[in-house]
């Protein structure tokens, strides 16, 4: 009791000075609709908060020097070995400070989580049409926060300087390296000359406490005023239309609800930074240029880069005479189509499915057979690109060839997510003649129908038909500028 | 909810409240004995799950439920206010720059200083030589000794059949840029391109060891196949015809370095690279 009266002074005494009261009113009583997907971009949320409040804990002992020091921590077998300070330092807050490992491992972990959230709450988005008008700009923000979180992960498994991260940084130089005209410059004004240099630990450092997370930071803030001010999405449903959202109230129900969420992140990452080990850099070892370990994997969120500059023949060409090397088109024109391809998504699909107007009631994702497509090719090809970072692994421990592994996959990146893509689309067909199945109440007639017999109202006017059903899907608000 | 359910909840809830409690001073107790990663990390996850359970079933069953419906007001204002700022804007037809001079004249002062702002980058490169020049050539030069990782200086017998060493610039331990491995094969074996016989010693071969798709060092020898390996991207080359690719992704050789012998029996270089090392990159040659 002591607590609530003490809450409603400090609120009324702040009402007495800048009138809050209205408006904080009007934000508990806020609606939020209810759907599990709705909790996704919540979890890297509050994974982002588990990042930031264990990397504050490691900034306190992490030197990102690449001077030379001895080790002479707890860690018997690389005492006396000479390292920069930033694996000394490393090796010292994971064996030496006490809960340093606990820390850096959660860290470690909430990044993984972090970034895992971002592509389930993505592919929330994508498959539900919710980046359509007008949430462009929400869409845009997310996938910016999308790559800035890629970047501060790979500057922060970069900066501890043991031999993994290097093996790293030098894929990371070559493919910089490999851009047309500037690329060399590019390349040598990052790392302050040729690899490895003396800059790079310290200004990866400076990116990955700072600058990156600053701005992730400053577009969380703008990604939620945003999502407040144009309210949340909700799905078709009884009594849901364009101009209502339908849900539970900020205050107090989803907010406790939300808090059960944050917490349950923080347990899941704990419980991961205590019990999995993640990146144990003594193992590793210190960088050192004449070695490399093997086998050696990014994390997930760089591996399907990594697996493309694998798979990716060896083949090189000339512009004007000058080398446009392997790297390039694997490494660098591979993930900027992609990402160019997200970006635009919004206005692609807006041709696609010409729905120009307003959009507050989410599709379902069988309501657009080809947004399911796009998607399941997607997350087949860069699933399968994942997979082949991991290619030496597989061969040994399946006793195989890995260049057999590399030439099947080669073919099987280019084939099988098309395949996979069109198998998606028919069962999205079949699914959306008939809005209550779910996949597994699917029968082979239903599906076989879709394949061989294109009913005439299914092929023209299907969007009309789709939205005929559920009044609620396709009503637009407003007239349009 | 009925009396007794909502008791049950408010007991489910105390009970989840109560395990970080308990939770919470094992974390302390734990961290004061030592530092056990898997306990602290254990103790911790149980907190935030009592947490998390008591958080979920007190909004799940002890508040209120909805559905609640709230208006969305359109997200576009009406045309007349649309028109009113639109209007604003204009100044009210009055144009906020009467004459085109100022306008140009702001523009290019801001193009301008938008420029040179964007030298100072060039300041993160601020030693060393500029990236052609330094990717173009190693420290290499001819008499240049070949010591290894400790700074020993190399002599043929230091290179077994089959053995793989790497070597550096006599006094430049880590230069990444002019690492090199020295191979010992069988010289009648040797399909080397034309003109490189005079640049091994007795069987020993010269190669760089970055490899030329990635930057990563060709670490591994597959000695029964006279096959050098990156561990990185997994591409193969064949180290008795001058290091040309077999396999995997790259596409250039190994540059090989021609070596020779001194006076004193030492390894030395007989020049430097004949093609620049490394990944490659926006070059002619």
């Amino acid at each position: 009791m002591i607590t609530r009266w003490a809450v409603r002074r400090v609120l009324l005494w702040l009402d007495g000075r800048v009138r809050i009261a209205s408006v904080t009113r009007k934000t508990l009583a806020k609606v939020f609709p209810d759907h599990w997907t709705f909790m996704l971009g919540e979890i890297a949320l509050y994974s982002f908060v588990s990042l930031v409040a264990t990397g504050v804990f490691l900034t306190l002992f992490f030197e990102p020097s690449p001077a030379e020091t001895v080790y002479t921590g707890a860690y018997g077998p690389m005492r006396g070995v000479r390292a920069s300070a930033a694996y000394a330092s490393a090796v010292t807050l994971s064996w030496d400070v006490r809960a340093g490992l606990l820390m850096r491992q959660t860290h470690h972990w909430s990044a993984l989580v972090f970034l895992s959230a971002i592509v389930a709450h993505l592919s929330r988005i994508f498959l539900t049409g919710a980046f359509r008008k007008p949430r462009e700009i929400n869409w845009v923000i997310g996938l910016t926060m999308f790559l800035l979180g890629i970047a501060t992960g790979f500057a922060g498994y970069s900066v501890p300087d043991d031999l993994l991260s290097g093996t790293g940084l030098r894929i990371a130089a070559a493919t910089l390296l490999s851009v047309p005209v500037v690329g060399p410059w590019a390349a040598f004004l990052l790392f302050g000359g040729g690899f490895p240099g003396t800059s790079i630990i310290p200004r990866l450092y400076i990116l990955h406490v700072l600058l990156l997370p600053g701005a992730i930071a400053a577009l969380i803030g703008a990604h939620l005023a945003i999502l407040i001010r144009q309210k949340h999405t909700h799905f078709p449903g009884p009594g849901r239309t364009q101009d209502n959202v339908v849900g539970s109230k900020m205050w107090p129900t989803y907010g406790f609800r939300s808090l059960a969420l944050m917490c349950a992140v923080f347990a899941v990452t704990f419980g991961l930074g205590g019990l999995v080990q993640i990146n144990p850099v003594w193992v590793w070892g210190p960088f050192r240029p004449s070695g490399a370990t093997s086998p050696a994997q990014p994390d997930w969120f760089l591996a399907w880069v990594e697996g493309a500059l694998r798979l990716y023949p060896p083949y090189e060409f000339r512009i004007f005479g000058y080398l446009v090397p392997a790297p390039f088109v694997p490494g660098v024109v591979m993930p900027a189509l992609t990402f160019l391809v997200l970006y635009l998504w919004p206005w692609l699909d807006r041709r696609l499915t010409r729905g120009r107007g307003r959009h507050q009631v989410l599709d379902r994702p069988r309501d657009s057979p080809a947004r399911v497509a796009a998607w399941a090719w997607g997350a087949s090809f860069y699933g399968l690109l994942l997979l082949a970072s991991s290619d030496d692994v597989v061969a040994r421990y399946f006793q195989i060839p890995v260049f057999g592994i590399v030439r099947t996959m080669r073919i099987v990146v280019l084939v099988v997510p098309v395949a996979i893509g069109a198998v998606a689309y028919v069962l999205a067909r079949a699914l959306r003649e008939d809005p209550e199945a779910t996949l597994l109440d699917l029968r082979w007639r239903r599906i076989a129908a879709v394949i061989r017999r294109r009913p005439p109202d299914v092929e023209g006017g299907e969007r009309r038909a789709a939205g005929a059903e559920r009044p609620a899907a396709s009503g637009e608000e407003g007239a349009g500028a | 909810m009925n009396g007794r359910g909502r008791r049950t909840a408010e007991r489910l809830v105390a009970a989840a409240f109560a395990l970080t409690v308990l939770a919470a001073v094992s974390f302390a107790a734990v961290y004061v004995l030592g530092n056990q990663t898997q306990l602290l990390g254990l103790a911790l996850c149980l907190a935030f799950a009592g947490l998390a359970a008591g958080f979920a079933v007190w909004a799940a069953r002890l508040l209120p439920q909805g559905p609640y419906v709230e208006e969305r007001e359109a997200m576009i204002s009406p045309p007349e206010a649309r028109r009113a700022f639109t209007a604003e804007l204009d100044a009210d037809q009055e144009p906020v720059v009467r004459a085109a001079l100022p306008r140009r004249m702001l523009m290019l002062a801001l193009g301008t200083l938008g420029v040179a702002l964007v030298f100072p980058i060039r300041s993160l490169l601020f030693h060393g030589p500029t990236p052609w020049r330094a990717l173009r050539r190693t420290a290499w030069r001819d008499g240049v000794r070949l010591v290894n990782a400790d700074g020993a200086p190399l002599r043929p017998s230091d290179i077994a059949l089959g053995g793989i060493v790497t070597a550096f610039p006599e006094g430049r331990l880590k230069d990444d840029h002019a690492m090199t491995v020295l191979l010992r094969v069988n010289p009648a074996r040797l399909a080397l391109p034309r003109g490189r016989k005079a640049w091994t010693v007795d069987g020993v071969v010269a190669y760089s060891k970055i490899c030329t798709h990635a930057g990563c060092p060709v670490a591994l020898y597959v000695q029964t196949a006279e096959q050098l390996v990156c561990p990185c991207h997994q591409s193969v080359f064949d180290v008795l015809k001058g290091a040309s690719p077999v396999a995997g992704p790259a596409a250039r050789s190994l540059p090989q370095l021609p070596i020779g012998v001194n006076a004193e029996g030492v390894l030395v270089a007989r020049g430097d690279f004949p093609t620049p090392v490394g990944p490659g990159y926006w070059r002619s040659a």
